[in-house]
């Protein structure tokens, strides 16, 4: 293994993150904040509690899943966009590094800030409300292997992009709807049984109600069974990625 | 000589995706420690050469081992080998020299080292721009920051593809220096170029690289004399008929309605015979308004080294036969 190299890699993305850090944490710590007034206060009170834990509460876990997904997929397919587009990548191209490590690199360092954004939202939801952590372990677990799934489904987006349409059209047009409509704002069970049976083929349903489930103890759907689909979009990533760095696809002529 | 070769390129070619076909089975040996040049026209075929050797493009048919390891099936230790300096200018423009050097040398495997990636830097009169984002660097700085990364890693093959692109006369020379600087710390280096003089002035042996195919791999001194013919051309004060005879020893030529000699002459000599020539015209009441020298350009020497080639190996290339005993 070529640690040496995983970690320059690393380095360097993150270097990239602290560079703009202004855009990379700040931004998503404040839009988070503006959902927390409007969503939290301003309309919370009048929702009340759902399964008795107040409204404000209750969406913590879906708002941090929400900036989760999307910086992590936004920051891993920018960092290995930018090199493919600017040529730079000639450098990791003729290096001695595999792909397993350029993976690491990338995908490590997108992740690692995705967890720093989750903490960060964390913390600050507590200036508006409060709230309490059933199952650390298991909020952990959730908040690492969303943000490791996600970079690297982010990566693949990243291998894939050769112009910024194409960048920017998966987040846009898949991501954002899924999660809006995924139960950030609300619980499955105030939907119509027909909305709810819809609402099952939508995968962030998944990721937050089981994130929710770490806090609270209540969920949508099983905790099980969230936890086998993250752990399936994780290997079904794994698997792409494996796919496309076997046929060289797209990086090199 | 017998060293041993340090780059081993067997029936190497490549077929793009568009299925142009950029390389046709290069052989070629890189003797270690020699300055090899890669002398050809644009589109020759010769980035496309220095990119499958470091990992960049994957060939199409053929094996290249560098140091004794295949690219391909022992990549880590060949690569760990080679410094790349790109043609185009391929920077991160947010980064600092010092980041970007050091990023090299993490990402080539080796444990960090501020005094060697300083001397290096000092090397290329970079360090009093260690801090500055390389956004902010001149054309010719860039090309050395490249170059800076390139050594990063202490590599033994050094790639610089057209190293004097876009870079001036001075630089140039700066930059000439630099490699047999490099040359005599014993490490091997390939440059690809389109200019004769550059290939002479750096070269011990010179490959002609042609629409793909490698015409010829020679000693730079046997192949200047090959190529080394320049002309002298008189504008003449008044038209003649023919070359007056008491020159007819001459290699004399007219041209443009007799109003034009030209001398054509050995560059590699002592005697050019240029003062020989000049009195003779003199005595002989020849009278010229002015003269320049011309050297034969690329083209010219490629269809001339093609033509050769082709004259001494009948049906080249597609045959896997080796060239000559090497
Ligand atoms: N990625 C590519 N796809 C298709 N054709 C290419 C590609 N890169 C280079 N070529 C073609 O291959 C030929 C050789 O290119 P190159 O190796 O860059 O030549 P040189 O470096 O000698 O100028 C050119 O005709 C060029 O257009
Ligand atoms: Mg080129």
């Amino acid at each position: 293994m070529n640690w040496h190299g995983v970690k320059a890699i690393y380095r360097f993305e993150m270097a990239r993150t602290f560079r703009t850090l202004m855009q990379s944490l700040a931004s998503p710590v404040i839009s988070t904040s503006l959902y927390f007034v409007v969503f939290g206060t301003a309309i919370g009170g009048r929702v009340g509690e759902i399964d008795g834990v107040s409204y404000g509460a209750f969406i913590i876990p879906g708002l941090i899943m929400l900036s989760l997904l999307s910086e992590s997929i936004s920051n891993a397919s920018f960092g290995i966009y930018m090199p493919k587009w600017s040529g730079t990548i000639y450098e990791v191209l003729s290096a001695p590094v595999s792909y397993i490590e350029v993976l690491l690199g990338y995908v490590g360092a997108a992740a690692t800030k995705s967890v720093l954004i989750g903490l960060l939202i964390l913390g600050t939801a507590r200036i508006f409300v409060p709230y309490e952590i059933a199952h650390p372990v298991w909020m952990t677990v959730f908040l690492l292997l969303t943000s490791i799934t996600f970079s690297l489904f982010g990566f693949i987006i990243g291998l894939w992009a050769d112009d910024f349409q194409k960048l920017q059209v998966i987040p846009l047009m898949v991501v954002t709807p899924l999660t809006f409509l995924g139960g950030a704002f609300y619980s499955i069970d105030m939907l119509s049984p027909t909305w709810q049976k819809i609402a099952l083929f939508n995968p962030v349903v998944y990721l937050i109600s089981g994130f929710r489930w770490s806090f609270y103890g209540i969920s949508d759907v099983d905790v099980g069974i969230s936890a086998a689909a993250i752990g399936g979009f994780l290997v079904v990533c794994l698997g792409a990625v494996w796919w496309i760095f076997k046929t060289g696809w797209k990086l090199k002529a | 000589m017998t060293q041993r070769p340090i780059i081993q390129i067997e029936r190497l070619s490549k077929t793009y995706d568009g299925g142009f076909q950029a390389l046709k089975s290069v052989d070629l040996e890189i003797r270690e420690g020699e300055i090899f040049a890669l002398l050809g026209p644009n589109g020759a075929g010769k980035s496309t050469l220095i990119n499958i050797v470091c990992g960049i493009v994957t060939p199409t048919d053929g094996r290249v081992l560098a140091d004794g390891h295949d690219i391909q099936k022992d990549f880590r230790a060949a690569r760990e080998k080679i410094g790349l300096v790109p043609q185009e200018l391929l920077t991160d423009a947010f980064e600092t020299v010092w980041a970007t050097t050091r990023f090299s040398r993490g990402l080539f495997g080796k444990k960090h080292d501020a005094a060697y990636l300083e001397e290096v830097l000092r090397d290329l009169s970079l360090w009093e721009k260690k801090d500055a984002k390389i956004m902010q660097l001149s054309g010719g700085m860039k090309r050395r920051v490249l170059i800076a990364k390139a050594l990063s890693h202490e590599p033994r093959i050094l790639f610089l593809d057209e190293p004097s692109a876009g870079v001036d006369v001075e630089l140039r020379h700066g930059m000439w220096q630099m490699v047999r600087k490099l040359r005599d710390r014993g490490v091997t280096i390939i440059l690809t170029t389109h200019y004769i003089e550059e290939a002479e002035e750096m070269a011990d042996r010179i490959g002609v690289i042609s629409e793909g195919r490698l015409v010829v791999v020679e000693d730079k001194d046997v192949l200047m004399k090959k190529l080394g013919k320049k002309q002298l051309e008189l504008n003449l004060r008044a038209p003649l008929g023919a070359v007056p005879d008491a020159l007819a020893d001459l290699p004399l030529e007219l041209t443009g309605d007799g109003k034009t000699l030209v001398y054509t002459f050995d560059t590699q000599t002592e005697e050019t015979g240029i003062a020989d020539l000049l009195r003779r015209l003199g005595d002989h009441g020849v009278d010229f308004t002015d003269l320049h020298s011309k050297e034969s350009s690329l083209e010219e020497i490629f269809v001339r080294l093609i033509h050769e080639s082709k004259r001494s190996e009948p049906e080249p290339a597609e045959s896997t036969a080796p060239k000559g005993a090497r």
